[in-house]
């Protein structure tokens, strides 16, 4: 092997990781599960997980910095909450949606101006934030509370179908996801603010020298966590077409998961949105896997991504000694 | 005398005092732009105090900074790099994930349209490093090269971004092997053409008298002076570093001379070809029963390394160990402490002191670890043992129960040392004990160290000052080059052992 | 000792800002809720006479916490810190909630077999089951954070992640009602009045201030907190010290779970012992341990654990739905950050300089 061949290989080997797996889990589930083979079951992966891809992309850039949001799965419920009464009390759709963004942006700004200022470590403040919005949710209403409006009706229940892929279809608001994806990937690459997130997950004090914006970076991450969080709030309040204090119990940790079997590094500074992606088509599968297994249990969902989490650290500090020996 | 001609800097009459220590007494320095020039010292010298009040990490308490001619107060190091002052640091302030392109010019990179131009970014990093000579990919994650390129990109960063005047390169050799420190002293002959001054912090006396134009000798935080390289043979600089004129060290006294070894034959630790790869050349040890033996060497030398290796703090990879005559197999810290060897180590901050504990707490704390934690040592008896070392060595407190955070530094290292003496070892490492402390408690502290050969106990003795290691040493080993360069009887002098540290057989 | 010393050392002392703290609760209950310190006996059929009242409940209600809040002590000490508490009381109560079940092994299934009030594992069993699976998972964070160099948040996270999922493996995904009485008196017991839990708390804190107190790992593990490296010079193992201290918070959380279980008579693998990871971590951080480690005290942590619960317990009389209360309890914790904050510190820190500079033998 070549020396280039072998750098590349390092340098991307989690991310490989990361896409062979799901492949594999794929082709092994179609092999074994033929209905699982019919392509909309892999749309369904993008409507079911939704809300988990928009909120493991922002905690991507938060874990990149060696930060972590563990706020993100309360401020969903906040979210669909907030906006079901909103929306009861005939606010319109279009009035409703920008609120909730803003909420979502003030609150993660909020967080973040904490853990920047008062250097506070992000677990301790996110784990009172996500405290706080789950409080909250239940201030406003500790029942379910259903969502009549049209706009969301339609939004919710028009199927979109795939160009060329015969009887395939997607709901809108599973678009939303991918979109943010491809932005995202324009952030993170071509901005310095995206290239800013990287540094200070490498090693904060050196982008400190480096006179990078290291405490406006960091605060914008959780700003930006908070918005992704507010947005998948909106996508889950329109796909169930309902608030409540109870949803999205313990998304947190699927998309710290998700995060992590995507290749990114805990400790921040290694990783992509792109495996991010690949890491929430992971849990995905997982789970479909067991709904088309119906056998198997759901709780085996928990353990295998937390199992897979776990060889995911090991592999990457695996990748990240044998790249520094290289070097 | 200062030289006031054509300098870029001019740092006159500065001062800095931490609480306990003057790090800084009225020490002057100027450089002219296009020279590199060294700045030597041992450690506590006061380099890097130099270096921080030059960065503005520090402020000085006294003393004036003029910067081309301009009075400046250098507020943080943000504004010492706008001023055109830019530090490379041993450990590279970079971030090892981004490409080396990023390295060089984040925060000013070339965008268009608030999109980051990656094509012309590229380009314009390839060409930077270009004019230094250096051709590499770019692209590529700074990581992926060795230290000796990092440190190329991030002095090809102080001077693109930063557009620095001077340049500090602190330590930016001691990791770099002979084919990448002449890569960069290539470089820096480079830059000192174009008429920029660089101030080379090293421990290194070959690189110096091979790249340096003047240097300038600290130490115990005064200015020792300023000298064109060529005119200062390597012996002087030794002698100046340490302290002494040559003609002074003829007349040192002879304390050791009344203390003759007690029993010539019991080896308490005898090491052959113990080494370590990268910090220290396999080498032979025989150390005595009731002997002290001096370690002789400049910061760099080994001497601290093979007082971590004999210590087991870091595990030799090469040759063998014998303590007491048997084999040892297990190295770490708690297996040597149950062998009865002790090492009194020389970063009191980092690897002595627990500041939030007590100083009876500190005291104890080996000999409980080598108790283990179900015997505890009762109250009574740790009250015993912490106040007789308190009397003993005279350790300055109101009681035993303070804080060893809130003491003085002398103080501390006494603490340092108590807790060593009190598991009775028959091998005692000293690691520059008395480095900071007054010269009455350095007395005593080498008296002690007699006194403890006498009862019989081995001693490892290290420190910069040579007087002090001549004085109470029955052999001195000296180290250089992470070698053994020789070993002398206990009838050796001063210049004997400056002109070995210099390389001079 | 003058006055003004004596006022400095209770100051300094780390029982002054949670007992202030608790103060504070209780003097705010005596002016709008006097009714909160009510307490009467009550003649239980099954436990026989018992006080009761709120501030009894206080001390039942949360004797889980003060369980965690010990083991936590420990953790954040070494410079460390367990996320998976939560987790490890829902494996522990879904292993006590299987093994009573009499269903165990293949028997045939009815409903009243189900329900029946008996058991076919010894009750010492079932305990010594529940105490092994809370420890175990320990161990494996112990052995994560201190073998395998990982660092403590992440370590943890894991068995946060996963732990859960391993309680519904082990209930088979069931919310497992118990009907084995002599198992409920573990959360609802009484012994001289006073809830059994109490006891049990009081048990375990004895037994840990003596581990820590009356043996050498009080310093071990002060000393690794505060400058593990120094630590490692002067000879402590400090892989073993964090060891300990992850199984022992694991051994905590198992106990609290049975209490738990016990208390609400079921298992239910996805709540119970939900949030206590933050519960825990506030309280010792009021107990004045820093989460950088160092100095702790095992019965400021108590303490801290008191203070939320006489909290909770005030919002409840104040008719605060529980839901809710975790926004009461994002303040709390907003409050106790603010006032460790750095910026506090320093405040304070002037204040205490002072002070310092004329004990400093020094000066």
């Amino acid at each position: 092997m070549t020396q280039r061949t072998k750098l590349f290989l390092l340098n991307h080997g989690p991310l490989l990781t990361t896409v062979a797996i799901f492949l594999l889990a794929y082709i092994i589930g179609g092999q074994l599960y033929p209905a699982m083979q019919k392509p909309q079951v892999f749309f369904n992966l993008f409507i079911n997980n939704g809300s988990l891809l928009i909120v493991s992309i922002g905690m991507t850039f938060v874990i990149l910095t060696g930060g972590i949001d563990l706020s993100v799965a309360s401020v969903i419920a906040l979210t669909t909450v907030a906006s079901a009464v909103l929306l009861q009390n005939g606010l319109p759709p279009l009035v409703v949606m920008p609120l909730m963004l803003l909420m979502g942006v003030a609150f993660g700004a909020v967080l973040g101006g904490f853990i920047h200022f008062l250097k506070v470590q992000p677990f301790v403040v996110t784990l009172m934030g996500s405290f706080f919005a789950r409080g909250m949710a239940y201030i406003i209403s500790l029942t379910s509370v259903t969502i009549k409006d049209p706009f969301y009706n339609s939004l919710a229940l028009t199927p979109i179908y795939i160009p060329f892929v015969p009887n395939a279809y997607v709901y809108s608001y599973a678009l939303v996801g991918p979109m943010l994806f491809l932005a995202t990937i324009y952030l993170a690459f071509f901005t310095r603010f995206g290239r800013t997130v990287y540094a200070i997950g490498n090693n904060e004090q050196s982008a400190r020298l480096m006179g990078l914006p290291v405490g406006r970076t960091k605060i914008s991450v959780y700003a930006f966590s908070g918005f992704c969080s507010a947005l998948a709030g909106i996508v889950w309040s329109i796909a169930l077409l309902s608030g409540y204090g109870r949803y999205a119990p313990s998304m947190e940790l699927d998309a710290i998961a998700s995060v992590v079997m995507g290749g990114t590094m805990l400790t921040g500074g290694v990783g992509n949105v792109i495996g991010t992606l690949f890491g929430v088509l992971i849990n995905g599968t997982i789970v479909s896997l067991l709904q088309f297994n119906g056998t198997l249990s759901s709780w085996w969902t928990r353990i295998g991504v937390g199992a897979l989490t776990l060889v995911f650290i090991g592999i990457q500090s695996l990748f990240y000694v044998r790249r520094k020996s290289v070097g | 005398m200062l030289e006031t001609t054509d300098a870029i800097l001019l740092m006159r009459g500065i001062s800095k005092i931490f609480p306990g220590v003057t790090a800084l007494e009225d020490v002057d320095f100027a450089l002219r732009p296009g020279e590199i020039h060294a700045l030597m010292g041992e450690n506590g010298a006061g380099k890097s105090t130099l270096i921080k009040v030059l960065t503005g990490v520090e402020h000085p308490d006294n003393g004036s900074i003029e910067l081309a001619g301009r009075l400046v107060q250098v507020r943080s190091p943000q504004h010492s790099q706008s001023l055109g002052i830019s530090t490379v640091y041993q450990e590279v302030n970079l971030c090892t994930n981004l490409s080396v392109a990023e390295n060089i010019l984040l925060g000013n990179e070339p965008r268009r349209f608030g999109t980051i131009d990656w094509r012309r970014m590229n380009a314009l990093a390839a060409q930077a490093l270009k004019r230094l000579d250096i051709d590499i990919d770019v692209a590529r994650p700074l990581g992926n090269y060795s230290l000796a390129i990092q440190q190329m990109v991030a002095i090809v960063r102080a001077l693109e971004i930063e557009s620095a005047r001077i340049l500090i390169l602190d330590e930016p050799t001691s990791s770099l092997d002979a084919n990448e420190t002449s890569r960069l002293f290539d470089v820096m002959r480079k830059l000192r053409a174009s008429g920029i001054a660089i101030v080379f912090v090293t421990h290194f006396l070959d690189q110096v008298y091979q790249v340096s134009d003047r240097i300038t000798v600290l130490r115990n935080g005064r200015l020792v002076g300023t000298y064109d390289t060529e005119s200062l043979p390597r012996v002087e600089l030794i002698a100046k570093m340490l302290g002494r004129s040559l003609a002074d060290l003829e007349t040192v006294s002879r304390a050791r001379a009344e203390h003759e070894l007690p029993d010539a034959q019991s080896l308490a630790l005898k090491a052959t070809g113990l080494g370590h790869k990268g910090t220290l050349e396999p080498l032979d040890l025989a150390l005595r029963a009731g002997e002290v033996v001096g370690l002789a060497g400049l910061l760099g030398s080994g001497r601290s390394e093979l007082a971590r290796l004999l210590f087991g703090v870091d595990t030799p990879d090469a040759g063998s160990l014998e303590v007491g005559g048997a084999p040892v197999t297990r190295h770490g810290p708690g297996e040597s402490l149950r062998r009865g060897i002790a090492l009194c180590p020389e970063d009191r901050k980092v690897e002595g002191i627990v500041k939030d504990l007590t100083i009876r707490e500190n005291i104890i704390l080996a000999l409980q670890a080598r108790q283990g934690w179900a015997r505890y040592l009762p109250e009574s008896k740790q009250y015993e043992i912490a106040e007789r070392f308190v009397r003993l060595l005279g350790i300055v407190t109101p009681s035993v129960d303070q804080l060893v955070g809130n003491l003085s530094g002398g103080n501390q290292q006494k603490v340092i040392l108590a807790r060593w003496l009190a598991i009775n070892p028959r091998i005692l490492i000293l690691d520059e004990p008395t480095r900071g402390i007054d010269v009455g408690a350095k007395a005593e502290i080498q008296k002690l160290v007699l006194d403890l050969a006498d009862e019989g106990k081995s001693i490892v003795f290290i420190s910069s000052e040579l007087e002090e290691v001549l004085r109470i040493s029955q052999r001195v080993i000296v180290m250089r080059d992470q070698r053994k360069a020789a070993e002398y009887g206990k009838d050796v002098n001063a210049q004997t052992i400056i002109h070995t540290m210099a390389g001079h057989q | 000792m003058t006055p003004h010393k004596l006022l400095a050392r209770v100051r300094e002392s780390r029982l002054f800002w949670p007992l202030t703290a608790l103060a504070v609760i209780l003097l705010f209950d005596a002016i709008f809720e006097p009714g909160f310190f009510k307490i009467g006996i009550i003649d239980d059929p099954v436990y026989g006479p018992h006080l009761y009242g709120n501030l009894i409940d206080v001390l039942n209600n949360g004797a889980p916490l003060m369980l965690v809040s010990i083991g936590m002590t420990l953790v954040i000490a070494t410079g460390g810190v367990d996320l998976s508490v939560g987790a490890v009381i829902a494996i522990s109560a879904a292993m006590g909630a299987v093994l009573i079940n009499p269903a165990l092994g293949d028997r045939l299934i009815t409903n009243d077999i189900l329900t029946a009030d008996t058991t076919n594992t010894p009750l010492p069993l079932i305990i010594l089951a529940d105490l092994a699976a809370g420890t175990l998972c320990g161990l494996w964070n112990g052995f994560l954070v201190s073998r395998a160099r990982i660092q403590p948040m992440v370590a943890t996270l894991i068995l946060m992640v996963a732990g859960r999922g391993i309680a519904q493996l082990i209930t088979n995904g069931q919310i497992m009602t118990i009907y084995y009485t002599p198992y409920f008196w573990f959360g609802n017991g009484f012994i001289l009045g006073l809830p059994v839990s109490i006891y049990i708390v009081a048990g375990v804190a004895l037994l840990a201030w003596l581990l820590v107190r009356k043996t050498a790992l009080g310093l071990f593990i002060e000393s690794t907190g505060v400058n593990a490296r120094a630590a490692y010079y002067a000879g402590l193992d400090e892989r073993n010290i964090k060891l300990l201290a992850y199984t022992f918070c694991g051994f905590t959380g198992a106990i609290a779970g049975l209490i738990l279980s016990s208390y609400v008579h079921s298992s239910d693998a996805n709540n119970i012992g939900a949030n206590y990871e933050l519960d825990a971590i506030l309280a010792v951080v009021m107990g004045g341990t820093l989460m950088s480690g160092g100095r702790f005290s095992i019965v400021a942590s108590i303490i801290g654990a008191i203070v939320i619960w006489a909290f909770t317990i005030t919002m409840y009389t104040f008719g605060v739905p529980a839901d809710a209360l975790t926004a009461a309890k994002a303040v709390l914790v907003l409050l106790v950050i603010l006032l460790y904050s750095e910026f506090s510190q320093r405040l304070l820190g002037r204040w205490g300089l002072r002070k310092g500079q004329r004990h400093d033998p020094a000066h």
